[in-house]
């Protein structure tokens, strides 16, 4: 006779995180646009965190005569308006931009998380009012959002990361909640809610570490547009207060040296902003491909 | 497709009234509310009273929501603090410039993306579309006021062939066609470049599916000419969602203009706003938020009937 039949293959097993994602490593390991991306980013954080250390040129400090000054052997990148270095000001501002940017993104994935799992799984009427409101929000462009409360609170990074968090959230929210609800048709999320779990455990048992594909994915290229979002509202003077520079501000500041072709000020920063920007790029592309997910960013703007 | 339209229009509804609901909170989020606001240095307790009651702010919070809303109907959005003008005055100057810089973008924008995109389509593999896709890419990626920087550094400064920024020549004594145009074309570039990237990109993906599906097989074997078959089979089915595409594009695109028209000192909504915000001239900013929602919420239900009435396979019931 065969085996008899218990409990065991009545209820289907859940797919183990490990082994589901086991594949995926394999395939980011062998993936060039991964290395790419990761061996990039890399280099851009020690640019901007290890720098400082091997080019010690005050970054603050000021000499009027020597302003403008296209670059030469003591400014690797010449000089600013009131004659501070620009390459130790790019590693000092490149700081700024990208801790403000990892927060900003890891603050808006946690945010989106919640409410996808919520509203995913919190039956029909909770999800109707939470998507509604997601619709609203929306339809408001952020950086217009943005600019309103800017205008009315006093600018800091933690504000800044805040703001960025409140109009970046929404597509991770829908990215999630739209996989809840195809997850928790699945025989294992069944199974377990007829065995009596409770809807919280479910959520944070089952759920959860299924998304992480999607979570992961939508989380590096939010990276990316929390960079670009934090410069662009710097860029339009509503970032970070003076003098701390960072990469939007300083290309804010060149462009009233353009008709000079003060090219050294207007390049660096813009180009520090494209490596960041494509390396997570680089590497969100990579991850997706690696967790064989189709999705479409929504961009927030900048 | 009436029914569909109906549906539609049904549905934009509850967002458009939590537009207006958002829109009238924002303003009720400034420390003191609107009367501290508009006194500013003026402010005494007795001018707070009288102007609170006098704005009917005293009235319980729903109240004065219909009461605004009211006025909103009427046409009557408040009138500026700091110019001696109506908001909808102010925006009805502005609006208008905004839309033909991103509608005129918009087309431009898809001509050169379906166009990349399908000869990158039918090229998969060549160097060409390499190199197309590494450039897609690095634009994707650019920051939209560093290209705008760019441009007009090369083209305005270092050439001189084109204006920097505003709409017409400081010297004209009155506004020309061609001053406009000149004044146009670097704005609308920045534009074009930025999100021609995303929608090539997409051309590129649904163009590719598409040419290896049964039907386009099929209309292969058929004979149907390599032409007739992009053309009639792969592009009419791979082009379809590129239209809900560009509308959910449209807040993606309100906010570049706002950059955008900081850097080329265009006057149009976004640079309103932005001098509204240094100013805090709040029914300015409560204003733009609710026409720009609502032409967002109007925008996306254009795109989603134009994509009913377009694939009659869609029928929402």
């Amino acid at each position: 006779m065969g085996q008899p039949l218990t409990a065991e293959y009545l209820v289907p097993e859940a797919p183990k995180a490990e082994g589901r994602y086991a594949r995926s490593w394999a395939i980011l390991r062998r993936s060039p646009l991964a290395w790419a991306g990761a061996v990039g980013l890399a280099l851009v954080v020690a640019f901007c965190f290890l720098g400082p250390a091997l080019y010690r040129v005050d970054p603050m400090k000021v000499d009027i005569l020597g302003s403008l000054n296209p670059p030469t052997a003591t400014h690797i990148l010449g000089t600013d308006e009131v004659g501070r270095d620009v390459l130790s000001r790019l590693m000092l501002g490149g700081q700024v931009s990208l801790e403000v940017g990892f927060a900003a993104a890891a603050a808006a994935i946690a945010i989106g998380v919640a409410y996808g799992l919520v509203s995913g799984y919190g039956g029909r009427t909770v999800d109707t009012v939470m998507m509604r409101i997601i619709d609203v929000l929306r339809s408001v462009p952020g950086l217009f959002l943005l600019l309103f409360v800017d205008s009315v609170f006093k600018p800091s990074a933690g504000l800044l990361i805040i703001l960025i968090a409140f109009v970046a959230w929404h597509p991770v929210a829908r990215l999630v909640r739209a996989e809840v609800l195809s997850l928790r048709e699945r025989t294992y999320v069944e199974a377990s809610e007829a065995a009596g779990a409770a809807k919280a455990r479910v959520a944070l048992e089952h759920l959860l570490p299924n998304t992480m594909g999607t979570i992961i994915v939508t989380a590096t290229f939010g990276v990316a547009d929390a960079v670009l979002l934090v410069a662009g509202l710097s860029f339009l003077g509503l970032g970070l207060p003076p003098p701390q520079p960072n990469w939007g501000a300083m290309l804010s500041d060149s462009m009233a040296y353009l008709p000079r072709n003060a090219w050294w000020l207007v390049y660096p920063p813009g180009i520090a902003l494209v490596i960041t920007v494509v390396t997570v790029n680089f590497m969100g592309d990579a991850l997706r491909e690696a967790f064989d997910l189709r999705l479409r960013q929504d961009r927030t703007g900048a | 497709m009436l029914r569909l339209v109906l549906r539609r229009v049904v549905e934009a509804i509850p967002t458009l009234i939590l537009i207006t609901m958002l829109s009238f909170l924002l303003i009720r989020l400034v420390p003191g509310g609107p009367v501290t606001a508009m006194l500013g240095d003026l402010a005494t307790p007795q001018l707070i009273a009288q102007l609170t009651h006098s704005l009917g702010l005293d009235k319980p919070i729903m109240v004065q929501y219909v009461i605004w809303l009211g006025q909103l109907i009427h046409g009557n959005f408040g009138y500026s603090y700091t110019v001696h003008a109506s908001v909808l005055q102010l925006i009805g100057q502005n609006l208008p410039r905004t839309l033909l810089l991103v509608i005129t973008a918009i087309i431009i924008s898809h001509v050169f993306a379906i166009a990349i995109g399908i000869y990158q389509a039918t090229h998969r593999g060549s160097w060409v579309d390499h190199a197309l896709t590494g450039l897609v890419y690095f634009l994707y990626s650019m920051p939209t006021f560093w290209l705008g920087i760019i441009l007009v550094s090369i083209f305005a400064y270092k050439m001189g062939i084109l204006p920097s920024g505003g709409i017409t020549n400081p010297n004209d004594l009155h506004p020309s066609l061609a001053a406009l145009l000149a004044h146009l074309v670097l704005p609308v570039a920045t534009l074009v470049l930025v999100t021609m990237a995303g929608w090539s990109r997409y051309v590129r993906t649904s163009m590719s599916e598409a040419l290896v599906q049964d039907y386009v097989r099929t209309a292969e074997a058929k004979g149907v000419s390599r032409q007739g078959v992009l053309v009639r089979h792969a592009f009419k089915n791979a082009l379809l969602p590129l239209i809900t595409l560009v509308g959910l594009s449209l807040p993606f695109l309100f906010s570049g203009s706002i950059i955008i028209e900081q850097v080329f000192n265009y006057p149009g909504m976004g640079l309103l706003f932005w001098d509204a915000a240094g100013a805090r001239d709040y029914p300015i900013l409560q204003g733009i938020v609710l026409i720009i929602g609502v032409l967002t919420v109007l925008g996306n239900l254009l795109a989603d009937i134009m994509y009913g009435w377009a694939d009659p396979r869609i029928r929402y019931d």
